[in-house]
């Protein structure tokens, strides 16, 4: 019934150069050698902060840690394909799609400290808007923001036309929002692509509870083109999100991609996945890891092990140098819970603030 | 309800309407032999409240997400699954709305879900079907129909989690007319309220004290000791009453210790119940003290704490030696877990508060 997932390399690495990659294949081939470097050490290196990020929260360093390992393919290959002028919401597992954006990844540190809920400056930060915690939500924000994108009117210029690449799982899914979403995308033909990284869980809950259906085959019933992909072939990623992202720009209206991945790690440092998978499902998806299989690509290319021990280096600098700025996080200041709660001025804010800062002082000035 | 017709005091008041206790293991009103007292945390004593509701009626079902296999992220219904069957504890899709609107059908089949929202912050997704439907539901069906249906949300602060996950969100339900709302501060009302909350046939939203499911205390599995709204004084003092739910009232019986050695006998008064209040023994113990300090995690604005320092004032309004003060969280959004310490009423603050009632 469905057909197979858009994949373009096999998992040992080779280059699929089937009829049915036909209209994908030229997308990869526009890439330059280093463009198609620039994937593995991406993914090399955001496995290595994941890596480095749980061990700091197992240290007490943060109070919670959200793995993206597995997922490395699925977010790479998408975030490269979105162009600079692109704006990209994200749910909470994207660490590598933040980072490709342009967000330091201390940000999402300090966030899962409990330092603050995000803060930065989407504008300022690639396009890459906050991390959404409440399912689904945010396919409605870049639906909303697509629709204000053709509302301003089309450009014509896919060098400069912005499109929308939201992220969301297959438990949110379920979601009303990301169902009403999908309607909305469809009724104004936003200039959008949802992006669903199926990995298969959403904490204990099999997809299978989600779905009767493949997912992709959701959106078509809401009139939306849909494609599904291998979500840990990095190419296919790429020129399924960069062709979708081109079409949706230039007036075609919303797409949707399904890409099929794995949570290899725990749903969160707080989740123990011994309680309802099995150990042989990770092994099948171990034997199937995103970052060996584009490895295997490169080295028949004929990337040397001068370039992987170079980004090997580099993934061990990322990491040592977000676990020196972790450890010296200073507490926020405890006044900073009254700011920005509102953006004009509000008394009761002036007033328990006034309070508060009061209240510390009577201790001897040691708040 | 009218002061004069509540019973007072700790555990005078007369036994549930509903007698909850299962036949076949019966208590020691049913003649036969008493099943004692356990040392439980609020999480298992939860998790047996909720085993003795399955086992008491068929028609009693869990719905959430993660709360079969894995148990729940709490693990409060950790082997309810296995015990009971996929059709009694689901593991449902991931939806709220999805969660409370399903169990509105359900209720009209004649089952009586419980429903489990995963975090205080994620109940809003399910806020039309709760505030708008469910609460509504037996009132348009003019009492043709009931809603006997319990949502169970794991509320407040403490635990030093991100965003979303440590919410009071009591407000809004407790301001909805046709919901019940109801938060245990204790393994053992946490044992006997659930129970009584599925039994009832009115909607109630329950929310569990999510940094108090680990503590250790006794419960009395033979006796609930104080109906679902009943009101309680849990420890006695002449000087000023405290007032509080859920994890508060830990804090303020830290804080009535506190004032003991500065010289002040500080009551204490566990809610229990949010709607309705239970005025009885909080309005005996102000005409005693002649003071008052409500405290809550929620923010302050049109709150619970607000509702019950407005009635002290209208019904107690003679016996008042100062205003009544309200400590709450700040009017902003929960903060960063940085920062909880700051936000949350701790002992000092309530301090704070007792010292200005008394300098009146
Ligand atoms: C509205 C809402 N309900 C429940 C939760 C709790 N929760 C956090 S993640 C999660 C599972 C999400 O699964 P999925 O969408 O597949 O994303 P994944 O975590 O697998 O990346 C749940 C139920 C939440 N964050 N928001
Ligand atoms: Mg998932």
């Amino acid at each position: 019934m469905a057909s197979d997932p858009i994949r373009l390399l096999s998992p040992s690495g080779e280059l699929i150069e089937s009829e049915a990659n036909a209209a994908w294949l030229p997308v990869v081939a526009e890439l330059s050698e280093a463009q198609l470097m620039d994937f593995h050490r991406q993914m090399a290196v955001i496995r290595r902060f994941d890596v480095e990020a749980g061990n700091l929260q197992r240290q007490g360093q943060l109070a919670l840690w959200i793995p993206s390992l597995g997922q490395e393919a699925a977010q790479v290959g998408s975030g490269i394909a979105a162009r600079p002028q692109d704006h990209v919401f994200p749910a909470y597992r994207e660490h590598a799609v933040a980072r490709i954006r342009g967000v330091d990844p201390m940000r999402i540190i300090e966030l899962l400290r409990g330092l603050d809920h995000g803060g930065w400056d989407p504008k300022a930060h690639g396009n890459f808007h906050l991390y959404t915690l409440v399912i689904g939500s945010q396919t409605l924000h870049a639906t909303g923001y697509a629709m204000g994108i053709a509302f301003d009117g089309p450009g014509g210029d896919p060098e400069r036309d912005e499109a929308v690449l939201v992220y969301f799982g297959d438990g949110a899914t379920s979601q009303g929002d990301v169902s009403e979403s999908l309607v909305f995308a469809a009724s104004y033909q936003t200039p959008q692509v949802f992006f669903l990284q199926n990995n298969h869980w959403a904490i204990s809950v099999p997809v299978s509870t989600q779905s009767r259906t493949p997912l992709y085959r959701r959106a078509l019933g809401f009139g939306i083109p849909s494609i599904q992909i291998d979500g840990n072939d990095v190419l296919a990623a790429y020129a399924v999100t960069r062709t979708a992202l081109d079409e949706a720009r230039g007036g075609k209206g919303p797409r949707f991609v399904e890409a099929l991945t794995y949570r290899m790690g725990a749903h969160t440092s707080s989740d123990d996945p011994s309680k309802y998978r099995d150990e042989a499902e990770l092994e099948h998806w171990i034997a199937h890891d995103p970052i060996v299989r584009f490895e295997a690509f490169l080295r028949a290319r004929g990337a040397s092990d001068a370039f992987f021990a170079e980004v090997h280096e580099e993934a061990e600098e990322l990491a040592a140098d977000v676990r020196r700025r972790t450890v010296a996080l200073v507490p926020p200041p405890v006044t900073k819970i009254f700011d920005h709660v509102y953006t004009d001025p509000h008394p009761d804010i002036e007033e328990q603030r006034a309070w508060l800062l009061a209240y510390e002082a009577s201790f001897g000035g040691q708040a | 309800m009218t002061p004069e017709n509540q019973a007072g005091g700790l555990g005078t008041s007369a036994s549930p309407a509903i007698d909850l206790r299962d036949p076949a293991s019966g208590g020691p009103e049913d003649g036969s032999s008493p099943r004692g007292v356990q040392t439980l945390t609020m999480a298992r004593a939860l998790n047996e409240g909720l085993r003795a509701a399955l086992g008491a009626d068929d028609r009693v079902l869990l719905m959430g997400e993660d709360i079969g296999t894995l148990g729940g992220v709490f693990r409060v219904t950790e082997g309810l699954k296995a015990e009971f069957g996929d059709r009694r504890v689901l593991d449902t899709p991931l939806a709220e709305s999805g969660l409370v609107g399903t169990a509105i059908g359900l209720a009209m089949r004649g089952f009586r879900p419980v429903v489990e929202i995963q975090f205080d912050g994620f109940v809003y997704p399910a806020f039309d079907q709760i505030t708008s439907q469910l609460a509504k539901q037996t009132y348009r069906h003019a009492g043709s129909q009931a809603f006997p249906v319990v949502i169970r949300i794991p509320y407040g602060g403490h635990i030093g989690a991100v965003e979303h996950h440590q919410e009071s969100p009591e407000a809004y339900f407790a301001h909805t007319p046709g919901l019940r709302v109801v938060s245990p501060a204790t393994p053992h009302d946490a044992y006997w309220m659930i129970q009584e909350a599925i039994a009832g046939n009115d909607p109630v939203v329950f929310l569990e004290p999510k940094s108090r499911y680990w503590p250790k205390g006794e419960v009395d599995l033979d006796r609930a000791g104080a109906g679902l709204h009943e009101s309680r004084i849990v420890r006695r003092g002449a000087d000023v009453t405290l007032i509080g739910h859920g994890a508060m009232v830990a804090t303020l019986l830290d804080a009535a210790e506190l004032a003991e050695q500065e010289g002040t006998s500080a009551e204490v008064v566990d809610l229990r119940s949010l709607s309705p209040i239970d005025y009885g023994p909080i309005l005996d113990s102000v005409r005693r003290t002649g003071r008052a300090v409500v405290v809550q995690e929620a923010p302050q604005r049109v709150s619970v704490g607000s509702e019950i320092a407005a009635t002290i004032a209208e019904r107690a309004f003679y016996s008042l030696q100062s205003p009544v003060l309200r400590v709450s969280g700040y009017d902003t959004p929960f903060p960063p877990a940085k920062l909880e310490g700051v936000y949350l009423p701790d002992a000092d603050r309530i301090l704070e508060a007792v010292d200005r009632a008394l300098a009146y």
